[in-house]
């Protein structure tokens, strides 16, 4: 509570400065008149005005007034409070009110209920999180918190909510946390909001109290857990493998939402607790993302979901779309795809255009993993083409676009096309444009460049330019690509009267001058002609005039003489632009010698490197010379502007900087015979904005990526090999006869009964949904066929495995094109006779294991009787971790090495397996950092090859070495071992290291795993001296303080250091009376240094590192431990 | 997260800001009057939802907006929030609104800023949806005016001004608040199906 004072009185000079009373003139003056009645004139007065202008005047004025009437000694707190409810209509209009800020403060502070009201929404609406006023609000939100009106409790946990200072929580932390077991209702769950909040801005110091958000989650009243939600859903999204355990739990509760258990005033148009339902399902769509074993958990919940949304609101379709979303997201159940695939017909085909919109949004979605989806609703999706909202119109591009493919990208890139010459938003252009430049090619590029415009981005024409002279592997193709691409700026070239916009004028100049030699039948001095005609044009900016020199230079070097060549150089030779001058320049001494033109300006050699001397080492003569005849010795620019600074000559340099940098090149022209390579040098430096143009001949395009290739862009290429197949069957059972369309071989014989409209629908819905089907002839939304397409994205056999079931509900189609990777599915489901085996150790351990809990969730049960005790709810409890099936079938648990087995280790615990090979970790903690030991097992009786172990790359820790290992052969019922260093490098308390082992037995298979790091593993003690700790407490400026409880076991301070230093490895570097000092670091070398003090059962803890984050993480650990023993 | 809740008239007036998310004075003014002149393009019989580009510097926002009579109803929310549930988090404030002000109009909006803001206090907190009941936030809000009756005096004054605007056929009347329909009126909700 020092500390609140201490900063309050350090903000509080500032403030006094703020509400000087003497400021406002005259003005309004603080006057009697009725407050009130002042609003409403200054309404009235506002919306009567006509312009900006006069608004400003008035409010002005009021402001004045306002501000001369809370800073009078004698406002009264009633007036105060009319006065804020004036400031806030102001602010609201946008109007700065500094002023009253610290008022709002002091009437939140002084004032009755009402009053104090106001001010705390004033304050709310005024201040943000880090403003220094907000530190005078501490001590009314800690009193409030304490008063006995249940209302001031109310406002306070609402401030805190909404708006407190980081560094304050601590000051309000127990107060909250002792609402939580305040007996309203609304308190409980305003004290959560609040809570939630504190998470949010500073998530270590509430990391503690955990076990209390769970309690809310678990409170009798559905509004508490309703809020405690919000903070879950957050956590869970940082890091989702922390909560699986709660799975359970939150199916439990949705399933009685869905099922109508809550209190009937949750219901909102007669469906229990649609937000509630909503934020429930993202909750279980985070925890079941790639998890089957959690995901399983789900399914019936998901599904009766589904089946209970049937009545037709609003609000019913949202919670079904947040249904189709969460089951399209966790592992793949077939039975739901195909109830979900049913759902998002119902939205795609409703004549709601929200529905519409969200269907579109949906299939857009869920294309990636299922095309055949767009096949049945493609009628649809072309009447959407041309909706009349361009939001609708513009999501249905959006879904083509992830459906394009070598075949229907002409007509796609054409609707987009279409799109981008309506729209006039400039954020729908960039947009499109981007999608269309990965798209389609050269002619389109010409569409894309004149109607973008300048809003292209700069990566395009690089992207482009760049994929233009690398080429392919066919040298006769790239010929010709580039020939038509110079032809066609030749002829658009041809209209005078065009405008272009500068960046297609770029491209153009830089195609023609690189590649115009390749176009025999057009002589160079017509195109040299064109590009003089060009540069004289006043619309073309200095940079493009840049871009179309250089190309007249290069194609110059390729002609013996011309007259456009002399003109121009004639002509810019004395222009005003230093750069065009300079280039004029260059090219008449080039032209002057064309062997030295044709050597520095290769053809064809955009792609070689250039070496360029940065020392200029060839100038030393030169320089030797310069100084031998009394020269002074060259100064870099920054020496000599500070020299001219220290001689208080302070001249602006910035503008001089261009000027200088050319005429040092210029002066090398003029005569002294310097190589042409330098000036060439320094005129880049003076062009920095022409990235895409250094030394003239060399593109620089390090860092672009390559997208295009000769079909269109790259990354497409390979989902278009197998595809290309005959257009399909589509035969769409589900869909009403209108909406069918059949492919064109069947189509001639029903033609006559279709109107023509409807023909050209279906003729552009073939020709867009070309090519996305994969087999003929088979019923697309076919069982069989959306669990193959699930299982392609994962193909993980072990898992399939587990799953054998599913593979049942249809056969497998081994026709289909993509064969390979069905006939592995089949094996697998075939081959193994030990997938039952499989299947029932799986079950086993899970249903041996229930009754015996581990004792933290048997404490959960307890506080769970009380569960929703007032609303006839069943009690539920959470389901058993999800990891239990581990160290089930344990052959054998392999050993550490003798070396290693004496250093501090942990157990040996199994990672995971399958039936060929298991895998083992054994966490060493050496010195110097965390080892972390592998033991692979082969339990087969052949030998293992190419077994590769590989560890993903982790945000919060580093591997040393390379984070792959290979073991070249595992022998038969054997172990290997590898070993791999780690340290953490960001830090947190709990952070997962994940990768897999992927091995060649009969097929490829992929284990995945995951391993769990704590920032203990990287603490180890720091022996030193006090006087070194003493030295560096000193240097060091993060701190951390808490004062926590002390057990009744170890109240001392010896008990207290004990324990901290078996548990968290400190080092205990001394004890003097009650404090102790004690030192740790982390790995590799980052100290901690830790000060405690026992005073009346308190410990006091002091950290201090240089690291920020360390302290936090550290304090939290010994919270952990102070509780636990 | 809700980042902001607008409410502006068909002249783009605001009638209440509130941001949840810390932005300077002109980036609030700026979001303001883009979101109004984006919103104001669109018929009344499109979509409710709208890709806002880059106004809060993120590519994930939307708008999510209502239009009754005289009053657009805009929250901007990010990729975290359902589409539909914000639709329908605005009738229910609308609702509620209408509720505690006994057929609300524009003018209850102005005059009465402070207790609007109350309202969707109890609603939304932090940017965070806290109660979706509107009995149980018309409860709260009419616990809170029995202190307001309690304490009397000044505080009727506001109501009593309203009425008298509402009333009296005075020709200084705010010339773009438009008497005709100056009542909201709380759509029929299968309208917005």
């Amino acid at each position: 509570m020092s500390d609140v004072v201490e900063r309050t009185l350090s903000v509080l000079p500032g403030l006094l400065g703020q509400h000087d009373p003497g400021a406002g003139p005259g003005g309004g003056g603080p006057g009697r008149a009725s407050a009130t009645s002042r609003l409403g004139s200054l309404i009235r007065s506002i919306t009567a005005l006509t312009s900006k202008h006069e608004e400003e005047k008035l409010i002005q004025q009021e402001l004045t007034s306002l501000k001369a009437a809370v800073s009078a000694p004698t406002t009264t707190l009633r007036l105060m409070k009319e006065c804020m409810v004036r400031l806030i209509y102001c602010e609201m209009l946008g109007y700065e009110s500094s002023f009253g800020y610290i008022h709002a403060i002091k009437l939140a502070q002084q004032g009755n209920l009402l009053e104090k009201r106001v001010g705390y929404l004033a304050v709310s609406l005024f201040l943000h999180e880090n403003h220094d006023l907000l530190l005078l609000l501490v001590n009314t939100v800690v009193k409030d918190l304490q008063s006995t009106n249940l209302v001031e409790v109310c406002m306070a946990l609402t401030i805190v909510s909404q708006i407190f200072p980081r560094e304050m929580i601590p000051a309000v932390l127990p107060l909250i946390e002792d609402k939580l077991q305040h007996s309203k209702e609304i308190i409980r769950r305003k004290a959560v909001q609040a809570l939630y909040k504190f998470y949010l801005i500073a998530p270590n110091q509430v990391q503690h109290i955990h076990d209390k958000f769970r309690k809310a989650l678990c409170d009798r009243d559905a509004g508490v857990m309703a809020a405690s939600l919000h903070i879950y859903l957050q956590m869970i999204k940082e890091n989702s493998s922390g909560y699986k355990d709660l799975t359970g739990s939150f199916v439990t509760i949705l399933k009685q939402v869905v099922g109508g258990k809550l209190p009937i005033d949750f219901n909102y148009h007669s469906v229990p607790a649609p937000w509630l339902q909503i934020q429930l399902l993202r909750i279980l769509r985070l925890l079941g993302k790639d998890d089957l074993r959690t995901s399983e958990l789900m399914y019936d919940v998901l599904d009766e979901s589904l089946r209970r949304a049937e009545i037709n609101h609003n609000i019913t379709y949202a919670i079904l779309s947040e249904c189709v979303q969460t089951i399209y997201t966790i592992y793949p159940n077939s039975e739901l795809l195909e109830k979900a695939a049913k759902c998002i017909g119902k939205f795609v085909l409703s004549p709601k255009i929200n529905l519409k919109y969200l269907g579109l949004k949906a299939l857009t979605y869920v294309i990636q993993q299922d095309p055949n989806l767009a096949l049945q609703h493609q009628m649809t999706i072309i009447e959407c083409l041309d909706h009349p909202d361009p939001i609708v119109k513009r999501e249905t591009l959006e879904l083509l676009y992830r459906i394009t493919n070598g075949q229907n990208v002409i007509v796609i890139v054409q609707k987009m096309l279409d799109y981008l010459k309506e729209s006039k938003e400039e954020y729908a252009i960039i947009n499109l444009v981007g999608k269309i430049a990965e798209l389609w090619f050269i002619q389109t590029m010409n569409a894309v460049f004149s109607v973008g415009g300048d809003l292209v981005h700069t990566d395009i024409p690089n992207n482009f330019l760049r994929l233009l002279a690398e080429g392919f592997d066919d040298g006769k193709e790239d010929g010709k690509l580039r020939m038509y691409a110079v032809k066609s700026y030749l002829a658009l070239l041809e209209e005078d009267d065009a405008l272009y916009p500068q960046k297609f004028l770029q491209v153009m100049s830089w195609v023609l001058g690189e590649y115009s030699s390749l176009v025999t039948d057009v002589d160079p001095e017509v195109i040299l002609t064109k590009l003089h005609s060009l540069l004289k044009k006043t619309f073309v900016t200095s940079e493009t005039k840049v871009w179309i020199m250089a190309a007249v230079t290069k194609i110059a070097s390729r002609t013996s003489c011309s007259k456009a060549v002399d003109e121009i150089i004639q002509e810019f030779s004395n222009s005003l632009d230093t750069c065009m001058r300079q280039y004029a320049f260059e090219l008449k001494n080039l032209s002057e010698d064309k062997v030295l033109m044709k050597n520095l300006l290769p053809f064809d050699a955009s792609c070689s490197d250039m070496v360029v001397d940065a020392s200029l080492s060839f100038l030393d003569g030169f320089v030797a010379e310069g100084l031998g005849r009394g020269a002074a010795p060259y100064k870099p620019h920054h020496q000599r502007q500070e020299e001219k600074l220290s001689q208080e000559k302070a001249l602006n340099f910035e503008p001089y900087r261009l000027s200088f940098a050319s005429s040092v090149s210029s002066s090398g022209i003029t005569g002294r015979q310097s190589p042409t390579g330098l000036s060439f040098g320094s005129d880049t430096s003076v062009n920095s904005a022409e990235t895409g143009h250094k030394e003239t001949s060399t593109l620089k395009l390090e860092g672009v990526q390559k997208l295009w290739g000769k079909e269109g862009y790259l990354p497409k290429k390979e989902s278009k090999e197998g595809k290309e197949k005959e257009p399909q069957t589509v035969s769409c059972g589900t869909l009403s006869a209108g909406h069918v369309v059949d492919p064109p071989a069947l189509r001639s014989d029903q033609v006559a009964s279709i109107s023509e409209e409807e023909k050209e629908k279906q003729q552009l819905a073939s020709t867009l949904f070309i090519g996305l089907g994969s087999n003929a002839g088979v019923s697309l939304m076919g069982k069989a066929e959306t669990a193959t397409q699930k299982f392609k994205r994962k193909s993980k056999i072990n898992e399939i495995q587990h799953f054998g079931p599913l593979l049942d509900t249809g056969p497998i189609n081994v026709e289909d094109s993509e064969g390979s990777l069905h006939t592995r599915l089949r094996k697998a489901s075939l081959s193994s006779s030990d997938i039952v085996e499989d299947n029932l150790a799986f079950e086993m351990p899970q249903s041996l294991r229930k009754p015996g809990l581990d004792e933290r969730l048997s404490d959960n049960r307890l506080s769970q009787s009380s569960l929703f005790a007032d609303s006839n709810i069943e009690i539920f409890q959470p389901s058993p971790s999800a990891h239990c099936e581990s160290a089930s079938k344990t052959p054998f648990v392999p050993s550490l090495p003798e070396e290693l087995e004496e250093l501090t280790h942990s157990e040996v615990v199994e990672l995971c397996q399958s039936d060929a090979l298991a895998l083992y970790l054994c966490k060493v903690w050496t010195d110097d950092s965390l080892l972390l030991t592998l033991f692979v097992s082969n339990k087969t009786i052949a030998v293992l090859n190419a077994v590769n172990l590989v560890f993903e790359e982790a945000e919060h820790f580093q591997i040393l070495e390379s984070p792959c290992y290979q073991f070249p052969a595992i022998e038969a019922e054997s172990v290997e071992r590898c070993q791999k260093c780690v340290w953490m490098d960001k830090i947190c308390t709990q952070g997962v290291l994940s990768g897999s082992v992927n091995y060649q037995s009969e097929v490829e298979t992929r284990l995945n795993f995951s391993i769990a790091l704590s920032l203990m593993d990287f603490i180890r003690p720091m022996e030193m001296t006090t006087e070194d700790f003493g030295k560096l407490w000193l240097s060091l400026s993060n701190d951390v303080k808490q004062n926590i409880k002390m057990s009744s076991s170890q109240d001392s301070l010896p008990a207290a250091l004990n324990t901290l230093q078996q548990k968290l490895k400190l080092h205990i570097v001394d004890v003097i009376g009650n404090e102790g000092i004690l030192a740790c670091q982390l790995l590799p070398s980052v100290p901690c240094l830790l000060h405690c003090r026992t005073h009346s059962g308190m410990l006091a803890l002091w950290f201090r590192s240089p690291c920020s984050a360390l302290p936090d993480g550290l304090l939290y650990q010994c919270q952990k431990v102070m509780e636990e023993s | 997260m809700i980042n902001a809740i607008l409410v502006f008239n068909n002249h783009g007036k605001p009638r209440l800001v509130r941001f949840y998310q810390r932005l300077a004075e002109e980036v609030q003014q700026q979001i303001i009057r883009e979101t109004f002149h984006l919103v104001l393009k669109r018929d009344d019989h499109i979509c409710n939802f709208l890709e806002c580009g880059s106004l809060f510097g993120g590519s994930d926002y939307k708008l999510i907006y209502r239009h009754y009579a005289t009053l657009y109803f805009v929250f901007c929310v990010d990729s975290s929030e359902s589409e539909l549930g914000i639709l329908d988090l605005i009738q229910v404030f609308v609702e509620t609104l209408d509720k505690c002000f006994e057929n609300v109009c524009e003018l209850d909006l102005i005059f009465h800023m402070d207790k609007v803001h109350h309202i969707l206090q109890e609603m939304v907190i932090g940017g965070m949806v806290l109660e979706t009941n509107m009995n149980e936030i018309v409860a709260q809000v009419e616990a809170q005016s029995k202190l307001e009756k309690a304490e009397g005096g000044l505080s009727a004054a506001p109501s009593r001004a309203v009425s008298a605007v509402k009333n009296i056929n005075l020709p200084e009347i705010p010339r773009n608040i438009n008497i005709g329909d100056i009542n909201i009126k709380v759509p029929n909700l299968s309208q917005f199906m």
